[in-house]
């Protein structure tokens, strides 16, 4: 049997997340630990990629903040994830929107599939 | 490698161990071997395989062919021939060395073999030498290149220390240990565990 595969399985507790995909526009909730104090940080944004597979998956959000892109890579089954809710499901052709990065106003836009 | 969550949520680097069971195969002791030491054995190999004088070396354990023999002159506890160590003597939390052989990296030039910072800049004059060593010494005194001069070579495949690595999970069934970091060699390679 595969030993990594047995210690992924019996130590990280997988999340509970809807299905997204490259495209989907989400809100992150992610837990801040401030001193003893917790308190939800909700970060919005278009997914650009999932990579990798299994405990260790993440995937990438990117926004626009303050006419500045901000990009971050949030661990599918992190502890510190609230929940993920998919706002709108995009329509795009690939896997990974690494085009994204060098468009910006309307030409960022994706179309919005309807569900 | 893999990565485990803490309780605070931060995603730890990690590698998974297999560690024993352990047959204790020999016990060295001061009057017959000049140093008091436990050999102990790991991993099973088949029979035929096996020379008939380690043959008979396991059979004064009364045990299988094993693949690897190491002896631990420090051994936390007393122990007689034919016992067995598990993992269980690793708790979370403890630190432990691990000794491995690191992987091959074949003849490498000084830069990835010593760390020389090579040649600043590519212009200047610079043609060829961007990873040059540069000056092994001086001219007519010594008229010759010192011994142990740091050269390019073979690289890797060395025995390899690495201390003071936590342990973060122990799984008594498996015979696992998760151990915070990197170790030193190939996947499936062997490793010594030095509490």
């Amino acid at each position: 049997m595969d030993l990594v595969k047995f210690v992924e399985e019996q130590a990280v507790a997988k999340n509970e997340v809807p299905a997204f995909k490259a495209g989907d526009t989400v809100s992150v909730h992610y837990k801040i630990r401030e001193g003893n104090k917790e308190r939800i940080q909700v970060y919005k944004g278009v997914v650009i990629q999932r990579n990798g597979a299994g405990s260790s998956e993440t995937f990438t959000v990117r926004k626009m903040s303050n006419g500045i892109g901000v990009e971050r890579i949030f661990p599918v089954n992190s502890p510190n994830i609230d929940k993920i809710v998919v706002d709108t499901y995009g329509k795009v052709r690939r896997a990974k929107l690494f085009y994204l990065r060098s468009l910006t106003g309307k030409a960022a836009r994706i179309k919005s599939k309807r569900v | 490698m893999t990565s485990i969550y803490d309780a605070e949520g931060r995603n730890i680097p990690c590698t998974v161990i297999e560690a024993g069971p352990c047959v204790v195969t020999q016990i060295r002791t001061e009057e017959n071997d000049g140093y008091a030491a436990i050999q102990l054995a790991f991993d099973e190999k088949k029979e035929k395989n096996t020379t008939a004088s380690l043959k008979g070396h396991f059979a004064k354990a009364q045990t299988t062919p094993k693949r690897k023999l190491v002896e631990f002159e420090v051994f936390p506890e007393e122990k007689n021939l034919g016992d067995v160590v598990t993992v269980d003597i690793f708790a979370e939390g403890d630190y432990i060395d691990v000794v491995g052989t690191s992987k091959g990296k074949g003849f490498q030039g000084v830069v990835k073999r010593h760390g020389f910072a090579g040649v600043g800049g590519q212009t200047h004059g610079q043609h060829n030498r961007m990873r040059a060593p540069g000056s092994l010494g001086a001219s007519s005194w010594p008229s010759r290149v010192f011994k142990g001069m740091r050269m390019a070579g073979r690289t890797g495949g060395d025995r390899v220390k690495v201390q003071n690595l936590q342990v973060l999970k122990v799984y008594p069934e498996q015979n696992l240990l998760v151990v915070s970091g990197s170790v030193p060699g190939a996947k499936g390679s062997y490793v010594i565990v030095d509490k």
